[in-house]
């Protein structure tokens, strides 16, 4: 399998994922560069986390413009699997393949930390391999992960099934507490309505290995291979 | 013209003046004279500090680079290196907390990657006044986000570090940077101008007037107009600085650089200087040729600005074009602004104009080394006298008040803005008593922690030295990990005093004495003096800032607790030791002398004696015993880790039972291990001399401590929890 690991100026989770998709899971992975028009054959496409061009406008503002995002729109639209992780949900949003916006966490405060996400469905390339009402625990790592949309937008994203991950408690629980960055109805991860693109604010790369504490991305990017594999 | 005032203004002395005016047998003009306060400011020259710095061991045979390059490095194996160093940024940071702390991660971040190596790892340590009072908090606040706003976006984690808070930090907050980078062992790269004729590149942001005299305001005391001096502080841009690194390293691995500097302080004249003195070369720049962010800056502006996110580069003629096309890969200016020379001189033009022609040996090996007065204050530090010291009617209060004191208390609400596992190498997260970083594609991993207590410095400055090696040692002793190589930032007040000197000296020699003993090389580090506001001066507060190597992924400790049931073994031995500590601070609002007793070959034993167990599997947690004593090491076991199991303790020692709980004795490690583990432990423990007491069991829902029988703490780690976590928030809550 292919994964193309989209690179930005100010990507820094690029080499993260990776390491991942490389050496933990055995796929083929390579870096695409921002300025290029090329996905060089990938099977998924993934835009990492990061601060693209400093995020010092709205964050994923610049990035949308980059050359090679008009090579991912395209292919997004053409039913390929497209990973936006943290930063790269956020360029998701600019670049208008999913709906809404992300405002400040609540605290005013970047925040760093494990989080417990509930797999909200697993009709998705992307949770395939896990069950409704799953737990997974995996950090989250961001300033502007307070996901907003407004009401119509909310009705038709939670019609269509599209919501993937809310945060939780370990219990699977929705409280207040547990929805550390404020994200309306605890919204940490959604789909596009066609179900090939998702945005997600963790960071399923920093829970692929025992040693980094949770296993628990190996859903997520599992999910990738085996869709790909099979389903497609 | 050149007058007394100037001078004065300047940074430098009449004597120091006059010897310039000797050395180049003219009177400078203000660009020369600007270049020579810089280079000869007590920042950029160590002229108060290098006659006792000699004493550290530098060599070893694993030291690839000791002191006087922008890091130190170490050989660590498997091909690769480890590059470190420690900064500190505190003036800045109390002038404009957010850009202060913001532009000493920039600072000491290319520090690292201008050698060759990608920066895996920045800690740091602060210090402020009590938050008590608003405007500590305010710089606080400041502080933290600043570091974590530069830190976050350029993507380095920022893994730990140390919080202290003292009423003497309020006019002077210190904010000390510390950076490790991994290196190819054949990729190093160093500050040289080889090559007669070699064009200088000029990379990355443009320069504007910031930061004029930087280096000089962190060589002065504050007076009362520190508030005007927001100008000299420079503003960090972060992204900028992403693209530096990622351009500089593609640039270094591709060898299309000879030598590379950073331009920190002192900026433009600190990088052109070195690089052609370390190389016994020369260097001409135009002036013009500098990109400039403004109009109208003058050569002594130029000269003297310490804009962020700039580096020098001396690269063979031939490679020049294909290095440059990197830099425009990245979108980043590198334009050739001169070079390299055979006159052994700095030599400015503006167009046909020269309007800097000075002699490198001069600025750089000629400036005044002073062996500055030492005397011991008079009265010396105060002595606490145990006989006039009452004991607390409830020790539960006392317990709980020290484990919410900020600087006992969780430091998550730091930790968690900054990102501390991005680049996915850290496995143990901040908290413990070092953090770990596997390294990629190894089985190996490094633990880095930095320490220093200054209070035990401040009522002896030799032993709170000694006390700082050692507890930065133990720490990675805790954590399974052996020392291999030592940073220091010694922070003191105004060297022209005698005591603030002694201090120094007497700090320096104490440091050496234990690296010594521990065998480890300091391999450089950063000094600051003027700490001192209106003149009254911070504690001395030497910052360690040590790292370790782990051999195996499988032998990392952690300190919490694993599971109930198993036994608590006390490493070391109990004494009647409360100076400095945070019980006569907190508890009796005293702080004096004497600090905790210190012997090397008992702490060496202990260390060596956890290193061994965690290599055997025996053990299944390690906790230093430091601030706090007893009582705050086994809240801290409780506390750390998700399961939060209770313990069960009897001590049986027949010393005060203040002292037993909250005595800071140095050389004691707490440890807990199975109980079929015990006899080997002990056997072991036996033949390496190491003094030990088995004192009680993990389990239950509280922590209970008895007393030679009476039952002195029987608390629910719930509500411990619950003060010790949300204690630091609690100062910062937003309605």
């Amino acid at each position: 399998m292919r994964f193309g690991i989209v690179v930005f100026p100010g990507s820094n989770c690029d080499y993260d994922t990776l390491h991942v998709l490389k050496y933990v899971f055995k796929q083929e992975a390579f870096f695409l560069w921002h300025k290029d028009h090329d996905l060089k054959n990938a099977d998924c496409v993934i835009l990492p986390g990061g601060f693209s061009y400093g995020d010092y406008l709205r964050s994923g503002a610049i990035a949308r413009f980059s050359p090679l995002m008009q090579e991912v729109k395209e292919f997004s639209l053409s039913g390929g699997i497209v990973l936006g992780i943290c930063n790269g949900f956020q360029v998701l949003l600019e670049l208008g393949l999913l709906p809404g916006a992300m405002l400040r966490n609540k605290n005013l405060k970047f925040l760093c930390q494990n989080v417990h996400l509930r797999i909200e469905t697993t009709d998705t390339p992307f949770t395939n391999k896990g069950k409704p009402g799953q737990v997974l625990n995996i950090p989250i790592a961001h300033f502007d992960g307070n996901y907003y949309i407004d009401g119509p937008g909310l009705d038709k994203i939670k019609k269509n099934n599209q919501i993937l991950l809310r945060y939780s408690s370990a219990e699977g629980h929705l409280t207040k507490e547990d929805n550390v960055n404020g994200s309306l109805d605890c919204i940490a991860g959604l789909v596009n309505e066609n179900r090939n693109v998702l945005g997600m604010m963790p960071h399923p790369e920093r829970a692929s290995e025992t040693l980094l504490g949770s296993r628990d991305g190996h859903i997520i990017f599992d999910s990738i291979i085996y869709y790909i594999k099979n389903d497609r | 013209m050149i007058d007394d005032s100037i001078i004065k203004e300047h940074g430098l002395t009449q004597e120091e003046y006059k010897r310039i005016t000797a050395l180049i047998k003219r009177e400078p003009n203000l660009t020369e004279l600007g270049i020579f306060s810089l280079m000869w400011s007590e920042h950029c020259s160590y002229k108060s500090s290098k006659i006792h710095l000699k004493n550290y061991p530098t060599s070893g045979k694993n030291v690839i680079q000791g002191p006087g390059e922008n890091a130190g490095i170490i050989d660590i194996g498997n091909g690769l290196a480890v590059v470190f160093k420690i900064e500190s940024h505190n003036h800045p940071s109390f002038i404009e907390p957010y850009q202060g702390a913001a532009t000493g991660v920039g600072g000491i971040l290319r520090d690292i990657f201008t050698m060759g190596a990608r920066p895996i790892a920045t800690l740091n340590s602060l210090r402020f006044g009590p938050l008590s009072v608003p405007k500590n908090k305010t710089v606080m606040e400041g502080v933290v986000s600043g570091i974590a706003g530069y830190g976050n976006s350029i993507g380095v984690p920022t893994v730990g570090g140390e919080t202290y808070f003292d009423e003497c930090y309020s006019l002077n907050p210190l904010v000390n940077v510390f950076c490790l980078g991994i290196a190819k062992k054949d990729k190093i790269f160093y500050s040289r101008a080889e090559g007669i004729g070699n064009p200088v590149l000029y990379v990355g942001s443009k320069t504007g007037r910031d930061g004029i005299h930087g280096a000089t305001m962190a060589s002065a005391e504050f007076g009362e107009d520190l508030e005007q001096k927001r100008p000299n502080v420079q503003v960090g841009d972060p992204f900028k600085e992403k693209l530096l690194l990622e351009a500089c390293l593609e640039v270094m691995e591709k060898n299309l650089a000879l030598g590379i500097q950073d331009m920190g302080a002192a900026g433009l004249t600190c990088s052109t200087t070195e690089m052609a003195a370390n190389s016994g070369t020369g260097i001409e720049i135009d002036i013009n040729l500098i990109p400039q962010r403004e109009q109208g800056m003058t050569p002594y502006e130029i000269m003297l600005s310490e804009s962020q996110e700039r580096m020098l580069i001396v690269a063979q003629k031939e490679k020049v074009k294909q290095a440059q096309s990197v830099f425009a890969k990245w979108d980043l200016d590198a334009v050739i602004i001169g070079h390299v020379t055979d006159t052994q001189n700095l030599k400015v033009k503006s167009g046909d104009k020269t309007v800097v022609d000075l002699p490198l040996r001069a600025i750089i090996n000629q400036c005044p080394v002073y062996n500055r007065e030492a005397k011991p204050p008079a009265p010396p530090a105060p002595i606490i006298d145990l006989n006039d010291i009452s004991f607390p009617e409830n020790y539960e209060q006392a317990f709980l008040q020290i484990i919410k004191s900020p600087g006992l208390a969780d430091k998550q609400w730091i930790f968690r803005q900054y990102d501390h596992m991005v680049q996915t190498n850290t496995t143990v997260l901040p908290g413990a008593d070092a953090s770990v970083l596997r390294i990629k594609n190894t089985n190996k991993a490094l633990a880095v922690t930095l320490d220093g207590n200054s209070l035990y410095t401040y009522v002896n400055p030799r032993s709170g030295g000694i006390i700082a090696v050692s507890e930065a040692c133990r720490n990675l002793a805790c954590v399974g990990a052996k020392p291999v190589g030592v940073t220091n930032c010694l922070n003191f007040g105004n060297p022209e005093k005698s005591e603030i000197m002694w201090q120094f000296k007497e700090a320096v020699h104490g440091i050496a004495q234990a690296c010594k003993a521990f065998q480890i090389p300091v391999t450089g580090g950063n000094v600051s003096f003027y700490n001192e506001t209106e003149g009254i001066p911070i504690y001395p507060t030497a910052v360690l800032g040590v790292v370790g190597v782990i051999d195996a992924l499988d032998k990392i400790m952690t300190p919490e607790f694993k599971a109930p049931g198993d036994t608590i073994l006390l490493l070391g031995e109990n004494k009647e030791e409360l100076g400095a500590s945070e019980y006569m601070n907190h508890i009796h609002s005293k702080k004096g002398g004497p600090p905790p007793e210190i012997d090397l070959r008992k702490e060496k034993r202990v260390q060596s004696l956890c290193l061994k167990a965690i290599s055997k599997n025996m053990i299944k947690s390690a906790h230093d015993l430091s601030e706090g004593g007893l009582a705050q090491c086994l809240a801290e076991c409780c506390l750390l880790g998700k399961k939060r199991i209770g313990c069960r303790i009897n001590l049986e020692d027949k010393i005060r039972t203040d002292a037993l709980l909250f005595g800071e004795t140095q050389s004691r490690i707490l440890i807990s291990l199975e109980e079929d583990q015990e006899d080997a432990f002990k056997s072991l423990a036996g033949k390496r001399k190491v003094p030990y007491s088995i004192i009680g069991k993990t389990g239950g829902e509280n922590i209970l401590i008895k007393h030679l029988g009476e039952k002195i703490i029987n608390i629910p780690v719930q509500k411990v929890y619950s003060l010790w976590k949300y204690s630091l928030p609690g100062f910062f809550k937003i309605e």
